[in-house]
């Protein structure tokens, strides 16, 4: 099984860092630069200079394909220009910030999307981005960090790269370029040390993107046998069913439960149950919450289905026994919710139910900490 | 894969960091460029580090170069030549006494008859003398990855440097590249070979790529223990099983040994001590714990009259992702009014993962 999703003809590389400023667009550039050098046709289709001089200057030389302007709701906004990179049609494209979203009515909605197209027509591309943004990992990081990150990447689409490169910088040499303003300006600067640029906060992150650059490194290895041979026989397919419901806690249930699997090498299905004309009785906010969920786990390769049935713990445990679900994934009961009341929470029935297999409440990783 | 459960560290190894911690007033800081192959750019990053310090002032000089690498115009303290080889010239470093001394090649072998056998032990005392070194290395010559290289390379390397004076080290960075660019440096058999050359690649890279990250782990964990910050972030998974006499252990710690090696995480199995266990039950938890050894876990035998108190608080001293406990035997009569021990464990295990393990294992 190879790790590499889909045959494409454009190769894609991502230069993964864990902050801005530890060069990721600098090293994007250098190599711009050096296959340049090479005589091969490298053009750069998207670049944010933020002001640094040095990565200012690995520009010089470089083709650049004019970005297009575009007005949303009266403002002007620039982005990558996919089409005139497709007609222009070079072997290799730089395109810095690949988490970025477009502003509406730039064609795709994502700049991962344009880079897809690039790759679909043959364009290898080389691509900048941190571990932020991340999907599976959003929960946490807004724990580390304290930020909501809106920009994120679904793991799929750097699972299917056909190489992610770490650019690592330990912290304190990161803060000090913070200091001497080569990374923003003095004001700014500032105010990411008093934030995101805190050393635990940075520690954290790096150790995230180097675990995940392994992990990455790991499933490149191409034929698994040596790996995986320890444990043939020992289990069967595992397969992980994921509870979805309006709950809020949903969300990370999905990243996390996805995580997992992808880790695994296990299917993942996604399941919500519904009592018979019960969507008629929730309220648009919890249906909407519910089609968002549904949605959300699609849009990270989650097969979903929607059952049917009174009891929704024996239609959730039914269906799983009949499609021989390993493990099934709930969210953790909400910390008002106290047993005493006489009523079992729909998790403790569904441990008691599920006796047959595995049953992984999953950490609500957005807690507030004291 | 991770056999160094490094959250609480062994004896040696506390005793080391004390000792060093004890050396470091006015001990020279170590940085090291980790790699996982040759063609990688680490001595090139080591070198423009250097060239960057001096043009901001520091006293920079080169103990040791590689043949055919250029240290960009950077001062040399020449070799010595010593028994048909060559080593680092520590007197004439410590004579010259520079701020920051760049080392290349950190675990090359001095030649017989040295004051040192090794040259990290040059570095060493040149860290002792307060000089700053700034140093390169390949994953392979770590002395504890070494079985694991040489499974992946099917060579072995005799050189070598012992993990912790790398964990040790002020700062350490990964110098990361695609396999693809080492290919060249890296072949010597036929053109067929590319494709298996890679594959090393990749898991040389995986482990390099770990092994900093464990290194960033415990400094984190030491710097949050410095400012007196309780908090994990759960950024190294910790699987924490826990197992009784009648517990489907086997399988618990299978999965549970599986899911660290994907994560790169660390293992754990405790049992909290109980009173009165018939001599069958005796027999049976000998039996897990020993599962459990031999699954290289950190095995812990607990005390506590609450027992999942006694699993909570290990859990978060710990910092563990994910409890695996199984059902308990007596779920079968549990009432609606009565919380049962399983229900309490979900329930104050807050912001960690219970997986819940059936009983009996499932018939296949």
């Amino acid at each position: 099984m190879s790790a590499i999703a889909e045959h494409r003809p454009g190769r894609l590389r991502v230069y993964l860092g864990y902050a801005a400023g530890v060069g990721k667009t600098y090293k994007m550039l250098e190599e711009s630069q050096r296959l340049r050098g090479e005589g091969k046709d490298v053009v750069v289709g998207y670049f944010e200079p933020h002001g640094r001089k040095d990565t200012i200057e690995k520009t010089q030389g470089l083709e650049f394909v004019p970005r297009k302007t575009l007005v949303y709701r009266g403002v002007k906004f620039e982005e990558m220009d996919t089409e005139a990179i497709l007609a222009r049609r070079p072997e290799i494209c730089a395109v810095d910030e690949f988490p970025h979203t477009n502003v509406p009515g730039s064609g795709r909605a994502k700049r991962w999307e344009d880079v897809k197209a690039l790759l679909d027509a043959g364009i290898h591309v080389m691509t900048t981005m941190n571990i932020q943004h991340l999907e599976s990992l959003n929960d946490q990081i807004r724990e580390i960090t304290g930020v909501e990150v809106r920009e994120t990447i679904p793991d799929w689409v750097m699972k299917s790269a056909d190489e992610v490169v770490l650019i690592d910088l330990p912290p304190g040499a990161l803060l000090n370029r913070l200091q001497r303003g080569a990374v923003y300006a003095p004001e700014k600067a500032q105010r990411a040390m008093d934030h995101f640029f805190k050393e635990e906060a940075l520690a954290a992150l790096r150790e995230l993107a180097l675990r995940q650059t392994a992990h990455e490194a790991e499933i490149r290895q191409g034929s698994p046998e040596h790996r995986d041979d320890q444990e043939a026989g020992d289990e069967r397919q595992e397969r992980i069913l994921l509870h979805l419901t309006e709950s809020p806690a949903t969300a990370g249930l999905i990243r996390r439960g996805k995580r997992v699997a992808d880790y695994l090498k296990a299917e993942c299905v996604g399941v919500c149950v519904l009592r018979p004309g019960s969507l008629s009785r929730l309220t648009s906010g919890e249906r909407e919450a519910l089609e968002r969920h549904l949605d959300f786990a699609r849009k990270l390769h989650v097969e979903t289905r929607v059952l049917e049935g009174e009891n929704a713990t024996e239609a959730l445990v039914d269906f799983a026994r009949r499609n021989s679900v390993t493990q099934i994934y709930l969210a953790r009961p909400p910390r008002q919710w106290l047993p005493m009341l006489g009523k079992r929470h729909f998790v403790m029935r569904v441990v008691e139910k599920a006796k047959d297999m595995q049953v992984t409440v999953v950490a609500d990783r957005r807690r507030q900490r004291p | 894969m991770s056999e160094t459960e490094h959250r609480r560290p062994d004896p040696e190894q506390l005793l080391w960091r004390a000792e060093a911690e004890a050396r470091a007033q006015g001990r020279g800081k170590l940085k090291v460029f980790l790699g996982y192959a040759s063609g990688v750019g680490k001595t090139l990053r080591m070198f423009s580090e250097g060239a960057r310090r001096k043009s901001r002032g520091e006293d920079v000089v080169v103990g040791s170069v590689q043949p055919g690498a250029s240290p960009q115009g950077l001062e040399q303290i020449p070799m010595k030549v010593d028994g048909g080889g060559t080593c680092v010239d520590v007197e004439a470093v410590l004579r010259r006494r520079p701020q920051v001394c760049l080392i290349d090649g950190l675990a090359y072998r001095n030649p017989e008859g040295s004051k040192n056998a090794e040259r990290w032990q040059d570095v060493e005392e040149l860290l002792q003398a307060g000089i700053t070194v700034i140093t390169a290395i390949n994953v392979h010559y770590v002395q504890e990855k070494q079985p694991e290289a040489e499974t992946i390379r099917g060579k072995r390397v005799t050189d070598s440097v012992p993990e912790r004076f790398l964990r040790q080290a002020d700062e350490i960075e990964v110098v990361d590249a695609p396999p693809e660019y080492c290919v060249g440096r890296e072949q010597e058999g036929g053109r067929d070979s590319t494709e298996a050359l890679k594959r090393q690649l990749q898991a040389l890279r995986e482990m390099a790529l770990v092994l900093a990250a464990e290194v960033v782990d415990q400094q984190l964990e030491e710097y949050l223990r410095r400012q007196g910050m309780e908090q994990t972030f759960g950024t190294h998974e910790r699987i924490l099983v826990c197992v009784t006499p009648r517990s489907n252990a086997d399988l618990m710690i299978r999965r549970g040994r599986v899911q660290a090696d994907r994560f790169h995480g660390d293992l754990h199995v405790v049992y909290v001590r109980q009173d009165g266990l018939s001599k069958a039950d005796q027999e049976m938890l000998e039996n897990n714990l020993l599962g459990a050894r031999a699954a290289k876990a950190r095995v812990e035998v607990l005390e506590g009259d609450d027992p999942i108190e006694a699993i909570i608080r290990y859990a978060r001293g710990q910092g563990v992702t994910q409890i695996f406990a199984g059902h308990s035997q007596r779920t079968g009569w549990m009432s609606r009014w009565r919380v049962n021990p399983l229900e309490r464990l979900i329930l104050e295990a807050e912001g960690i993962d219970v997986r819940v393990f059936p009983q009996e294992a499932p018939t296949r």
